[in-house]
């Protein structure tokens, strides 16, 4: 089994990380290697690594060399990496309520129409996924999902807002996403949640962890609202599921 | 407890420290000081570890005032005009603000950014470890974003320990090292060979994001896409204009613009401190090198110590102090017209 499996690419990311690459493409089997070689190295750490940054195709490996060269730690990292990618021991599942459309999500109309189809087909469709944390980047807890129907791909917009809301779920490509903060996209709206994936002051300051599994509900507007109040108090409004 | 007030700053000013790494996978950026020697030097003086909380001051000048007790404080960094109360500052070295005096900064005189260290560090509640202002992600202390006129930073009464000053190796202007990657097969040899053959200018609308440099145009083999990948502070990714743009501390942890190359981390601090408009160039080494310069600019930090001196009296230029009140400028009074300063990022050499 092991020996199957084609070694990824060691590129240097300066003097003080390594990027590891398992492809060049959005690629969930690879994403799968990452995330199994970012648990490796959680499990058996290597002395001089001090952090590790999952992404959706390759892993930053950020280290000190003063304690551990190049070519020693690349070494060490493929030995890790070419071992056989154990089962997730632990996932967790959650379901994120989203209030779709109107003033919440102003692309799902846009969305329906470039797709030949309706808006209710649209939510029917981003809500029956199961969805899978690929990678958490750019800005806190903003939260790239791998699993998107591939009746809801599509290009992202020609041209990116420079501000979108807190709590945006958006689509983009062949990607969905939870955005935390607000922030520029050039992704497509389909609606909000309350969920605040990261908020200073609550335990745990974020709440998804690359790996995780996301369903998302849907929810009213006055829920949303409700949910929103009591999000701002620090309530954690995702709900975990048994995995 | 003394503090203090801050009677007029800049933009471009906020506390920082060594930063706070651990949450990049979570999207959280480490932010910390834009010249990491230059902070360490600035704590060094006042006794403080090398890595705590200071003010980092950007290109325009600024006031503070000791309220409350004696403050003692040392800067480092870009050269600029300083005085307490009309007595000139040396960069590199420590002084005291007693009660009511006010440390008066000037525009920085090349360079970019300045250290203004507190004895005992910036007082603040940490997040993660670290007081550094992150505006984006709501994080920093004792205000959680750029700091303003009026603002008041809580400080430890001055030890009344001796003034001292600190040799730092000699400014140079050599080109800024990179080693080649992650994304550097993402252009062709004769790019790669126009990236290092080129003269660069930095924009100014760079900021600690990113430095966003003018120069040739880089074409991409593959287009100015890929799948999003995590980034460095140093990473040079470029996007569909073909300027590069060097990622700062204050970067997103991930983006989706092939990076040619990375500026080595004994360089970062020498490069943060380019000023807008001035020239340099990039100077490709091998990883071996790289973290050859890695390990001594770690040996630099941790000797920091050992590079104190005592100041030494001084006979005082009268003349020059006349002339600076004056003039309402201060100039130092034991180098009259020439700034005094031992910076090693004072790569634009006077001006």
């Amino acid at each position: 089994m092991a020996a199957t499996l084609p070694p990824p690419r060691l590129l240097p990311s300066g003097d003080s990380a390594i990027t590891v690459e398992f492809s060049r493409n959005i690629d969930d089997a690879a994403n799968r290697r990452v995330l199994a070689l970012d648990r490796a190295l959680a499990a058996d750490p290597i002395a001089g690594v001090t952090e590790t940054v999952p992404t959706y195709r390759s892993l930053l490996v950020h280290y000190d060399p003063v304690e551990i060269d190049f070519d020693k730690l690349g070494e060490k990292i493929l030995a890790r990496a070419q071992r056989p990618v154990p089962a997730m021991t632990k996932t967790r599942r959650w379901r994120i309520p989203v209030v779709y459309g109107g003033e919440h999500g102003i692309d799902l109309e846009d969305v329906a129409k470039t797709l030949n189809t309706t808006p209710d087909e649209i939510v029917a469709r981003h809500v029956a996924g199961d969805y899978r944390v690929a990678m958490i980047g750019f800005t806190p807890g903003w939260s790239y999902l791998s699993g998107l129907a591939d009746s809801l791909h599509m290009p992202r917009r020609q041209n990116p807002r420079l501000l979108t809301p807190a709590g945006t779920i958006s689509i983009g490509g062949v990607q969905t996403g939870v955005q935390c903060l607000a922030g520029p996209s050039g992704w497509h709206l389909l609606g909000r949640t309350a969920v605040r994936t990261y908020q200073l002051h609550r335990d745990p300051i974020f709440l998804l962890e690359p790996g995780d599994n996301v369903t998302f509900t849907p929810v009213d507007a006055k829920t949303f609202a409700e949910q929103d109040r009591a999000a701002e108090a620090g309530a954690f409004i995702a709900e975990q599921i048994a995995s | 407890m003394s503090k203090l007030v801050i009677a007029s700053i800049g933009p471009a000013s906020s506390v920082q420290d060594g930063g706070r790494p651990g949450a990049q996978r979570y999207g959280l950026v480490p932010s910390g000081a834009m010249d990491r020697l230059a902070l360490a030097a600035a704590n060094t003086l006042v006794g403080n570890e090398p890595f705590m909380a200071a003010v980092e001051i950007g290109p325009f000048g600024a006031k503070f005032t000791a309220r409350g007790g004696a403050v003692r404080i040392a800067l480092t960094g870009a050269p600029r005009n300083a005085d307490i109360a009309g007595r000139a500052v040396t960069s590199d070295a420590s002084a005291t603000l007693v009660d009511g005096e006010t440390l008066t900064l000037g525009f920085a005189r090349g360079g970019a950014f300045s250290y203004l260290a507190i004895e005992g560090g910036v007082i603040g509640e940490p997040m993660f470890g670290s007081l550094a202002v992150n505006a984006r992600a709501g994080l920093g202390s004792p205000y959680a974003r750029p700091l303003q006129s009026g603002d008041e930073l809580p400080a430890k009464t001055a030890s009344g320990a001796p003034e001292r000053r600190i040799e730092l190796p000699t400014a140079t202007d050599a080109p800024i090292r990179i080693v080649w990657g992650p994304q550097d097969d993402e252009f062709t040899d004769e790019t790669r060979k126009l990236f290092v053959d080129s003269e660069w200018k930095i924009s100014a609308t760079s900021d600690r994001m990113g430095y966003r440099l003018e120069g040739p145009i880089l074409k991409h083999l593959h287009g100015h896409n890929i799948v999003s990948d995590g980034t460095v502070n140093g990473s040079l990714q470029v996007p569909g204009n073909g300027q590069p743009i060097v990622l700062m501390p204050d970067r997103g942890t991930s983006g989706g613009y092939p990076k040619i190359a990375t500026v080595i981390s004994a360089d970062l601090g020498r490069l943060a401190q380019i000023p807008a408009g001035h020239a340099f160039r990039f100077r490709a080494i091998s990883m071996a090198e790289a973290q050859a310069e890695a390990r001594k600019f770690a040996e630099l930090l941790r000797t920091l110590p050992e590079r104190l001196r005592a100041i030494e009296s001084v006979d005082l230029n009268i003349d020059a102090l006349h002339d600076a009140n004056v003039a309402g400028h201060a100039v130092s009074a034991v180098d009259a017209g020439t700034w005094h300063a031992v910076s090693m990022v004072d790569i634009a050499g006077p001006d």
